[in-house]
C-alpha cells in the first residue's frame, strides 16, 4: 500500500492581470493554475487555439507571446501579465487572410484542421526567427508541431512558399 | 492541477527569502517541466515563486582582471537565446548544437538555462502516480527495474533507481567543464562544478542534484577551451527530432597535426547524470586521431556498462555514437578564431 503525504491545499485568490490579445487590452481575473491556453479558450472565448495533448508534446496550442512562439498549455496565464499575445484569430488583417493561411489552403496543408492554428502560429514565429533557410531546416524547426493526419509534406510546402516569397521580395 | 499560491518578485534575494519560508514552495522559471509534472500530480508544490521578471538573463564574457576566461550564461535566460548568442555560436558551438538538439523551438523559447539543468527524468514510471517509484515517493520501490527499461541507465544506476537524466544541454556543459553559479540564502555565491551538480541515484534517487532548498541558479559559467574547432554533439533517438536521447555524445578534440592533445567526451541517455567518458578520454590523450583509436576508446568506455533487460542495445549504440561523434569532431566545425 502506498501512503502519501498530501499537503493541505492553499486557498488562493484570483489574480488580476492585463493581457494585450490581438492588439486589444483585456483585463481579467484568473486563478493562478489556469493555463494561458485555458485562459484564451475558456475566459476569452478565443477557441482558435487548440488543446491537443495539454503536455507540451504536440504544438496545437502554439501562440505568439511578445513576438516568440510558445506553448500556451505549459504557461500559466498569471506568468504573462502585461504581455502581448497573438493567436490565430489575430493574424489576418482587414478581412484578408494571412499569407500562411492562404498558402495552407492552396497547398491542402490540412485534413482535420486541428493542428492548423498551432502550425500557422509556429510558422509565423519560425519565419520571424530567421534561422531556417532550407527545407530540412524548416522541417527541423517545425518539429514541435505534430500533424496526425499526415499532412506534413504539404504543411512544409506551404511554409516554404511563404518563406521564399518573403526572401525574394 | 492542485491549487497553489502564486507569488512574483523581480529580485533574486526576495525570491530566495520567499522560498525558504515554505518547504513546499518551488521556483517557477520557464515552467515547461514543472507545470507538466504538476498536471500529472507528480509535483505538488503549494506555492510557486515566479522568476520570470528577474534580471538574470544575460550572456556575457567571463572576465578575470583584464582577461576573458570564459563565458557566463544567465540562469534565467532562455535556451533559444543561449544557443543563438553570437559568442556562443562562435566559441562554444558544441553548446549551441546540444541545446538545439533538445525539445522543440517553442519549448526552447520558454525553457530557461537554469531550469534545463533542473528538469526531471522522463522515466514513465516516475510520471505514473499509480506505480511505485523511489524517485517520486522514496521507499516504494522501482517499477522500471523489472519493467520496460529500454530507455533507462546502463551506467551508475543503483537498486533504488535506474532513471536517466534527460538534458542535452548539460551533456555539452559536462564536456566543456562548466560550472553552475548559485546564490545561497545568505546572499553569497557558490560555484558547483557541473560534474558535482547532478547526482547518481544511490539510496536517494529523490535528489536529482546537490542544490539546497533556497539556492537559486544565477548563471552557468564555461571556461575558455580549445574545442571550438573540433567538436560535435550526436543524439540518437527514436525519431529524427523532438524526442529524448537513447544515447547522445558530446565530443571535443584538441588537436595538433593529427595528434590528440586532449579529448573531452560526455554521454547523455545512459545515466542519472551526464556521463563523462574518462576512460575514453585517457586512452585518446597523445594518440593519433584515427578511427581505430576512436574505436578502442569507445570499447574501453563501454566495458563498465551494466545493461538491463531491455537496453543492451545501448552498449553497441554507445560505442558507435562515440566513434561517430569523434569522427565528426575531427572533421571540424569550420571555426575561425
Amino acid at each position: 500500500m502506498i501512503t502519501e503525504n498530501i499537503s493541505t491545499p492553499v486557498i488562493s485568490h484570483k489574480k488580476k492581470l492585463s493581457l494585450t490579445i490581438n492588439g486589444e487590452v483585456k483585463t481579467l481575473e484568473v486563478k493562478p493554475w489556469v493555463s494561458l491556453l485555458d485562459c484564451l479558450r475558456e475566459h476569452l472565448d478565443l477557441t482558435g487555439t487548440k488543446k491537443g495533448c495539454d503536455h507540451g508534446q504536440c504544438g496545437a496550442c502554439t501562440v505568439i507571446v511578445d513576438g516568440k512562439r510558445i506553448l500556451s498549455c505549459l504557461t500559466l496565464a498569471v506568468m504573462k501579465d502585461g504581455a502581448s499575445i497573438t493567436t490565430i484569430e489575430g493574424i489576418g488583417k482587414d478581412g484578408e487572410l494571412h499569407p500562411l493561411q492562404k498558402a495552407f489552403i492552396d497547398h491542402d496543408a490540412f485534413q482535420c484542421g486541428y493542428c492548423t492554428p498551432g502550425q500557422i502560429c509556429s510558422a509565423i514565429g519560425m519565419i520571424a526567427e530567421g534561422k531556417a533557410k532550407t527545407r530540412t531546416e524548416v522541417k527541423e524547426l517545425m518539429s514541435g508541431n505534430l500533424c496526425r493526419c499526415g499532412a506534413n509534406t504539404n504543411i512544409i510546402d506551404a511554409i516554404m512558399e511563404v518563406q521564399e516569397g518573403l526572401t525574394n521580395e | 492541477m492542485r491549487p497553489f499560491k502564486f507569488t512574483n518578485t523581480s529580485n533574486a534575494s526576495s525570491a530566495i527569502n520567499l522560498l525558504i519560508k515554505n518547504p513546499n514552495a518551488k521556483f517557477l522559471a520557464g515552467g515547461t517541466n514543472l507545470l507538466d509534472l504538476m498536471k500529472e500530480d507528480v509535483e505538488r508544490p503549494d506555492e510557486l515563486i515566479d522568476l520570470g521578471r528577474l534580471d538574470l538573463t544575460a550572456v556575457r564574457p567571463l572576465v578575470t582582471g583584464n582577461n576573458v576566461v570564459g563565458i557566463s550564461i544567465g540562469g534565467l535566460g532562455k535556451n533559444t537565446d543561449a544557443a543563438n548568442h553570437p559568442l556562443i555560436r562562435k566559441d562554444y558551438p558544441l553548446l549551441t548544437k546540444a541545446i538545439l538538439a533538445g525539445a522543440s523551438a517553442q519549448i526552447r523559447n520558454m525553457a530557461t538555462n537554469g531550469g534545463n539543468l533542473l528538469q526531471r527524468t522522463r522515466c514513465s514510471y516516475f510520471y505514473d502516480i499509480a506505480m511505485p517509484c523511489n524517485k517520486r515517493l522514496p521507499g516504494t520501490g522501482c517499477s522500471a527495474m523489472q519493467g520496460i527499461n529500454r530507455m533507462h541507465a546502463i551506467f551508475g544506476w543503483s537498486d533504488s533507481c535506474i532513471a536517466v537524466y534527460p538534458s542535452d544541454m548539460a551533456v555539452a556543459l559536462s564536456a566543456l567543464n562548466a560550472s553552475v553559479k548559485v546564490m545561497q540564502p545568505s546572499g553569497t555565491a557558490r560555484i558547483i562544478a557541473i560534474h558535482d551538480f547532478h547526482r547518481l541515484p544511490g539510496n536517494h534517487p529523490e535528489k536529482d542534484n546537490n542544490l539546497d532548498h533556497g539556492e537559486l541558479i544565477t548563471a552557468i559559467e564555461i571556461p575558455k577551451n580549445k574545442f571550438a574547432a573540433n567538436s560535435a554533439y550526436i543524439k540518437v533517438r527514436d525519431r529524427n527530432s523532438y524526442a529524448f536521447a537513447l544515447v547522445s555524445v558530446a565530443a571535443g578534440l584538441e588537436l595538433a597535426g593529427g595528434k590528440i592533445i586532449s579529448a573531452s567526451i560526455a554521454m547523455g541517455g545512459v545515466a542519472h547524470k551526464p556521463w563523462r567518458a574518462t576512460h575514453a578520454e585517457n586512452i585518446l590523450r597523445g594518440k593519433m586521431a584515427t578511427v581505430e583509436n576512436f574505436q578502442m576508446a569507445a570499447d574501453a568506455e563501454m566495458e563498465d556498462a551494466r545493461p538491463l533487460a531491455h537496453n543492451k542495445f545501448k552498449i553497441g549504440m554507445g560505442k558507435k555514437t562515440i566513434v561517430y561523434a569523434l569522427e565528426q569532431a575531427f572533421k571540424g566545425t569550420g571555426y575561425k578564431a
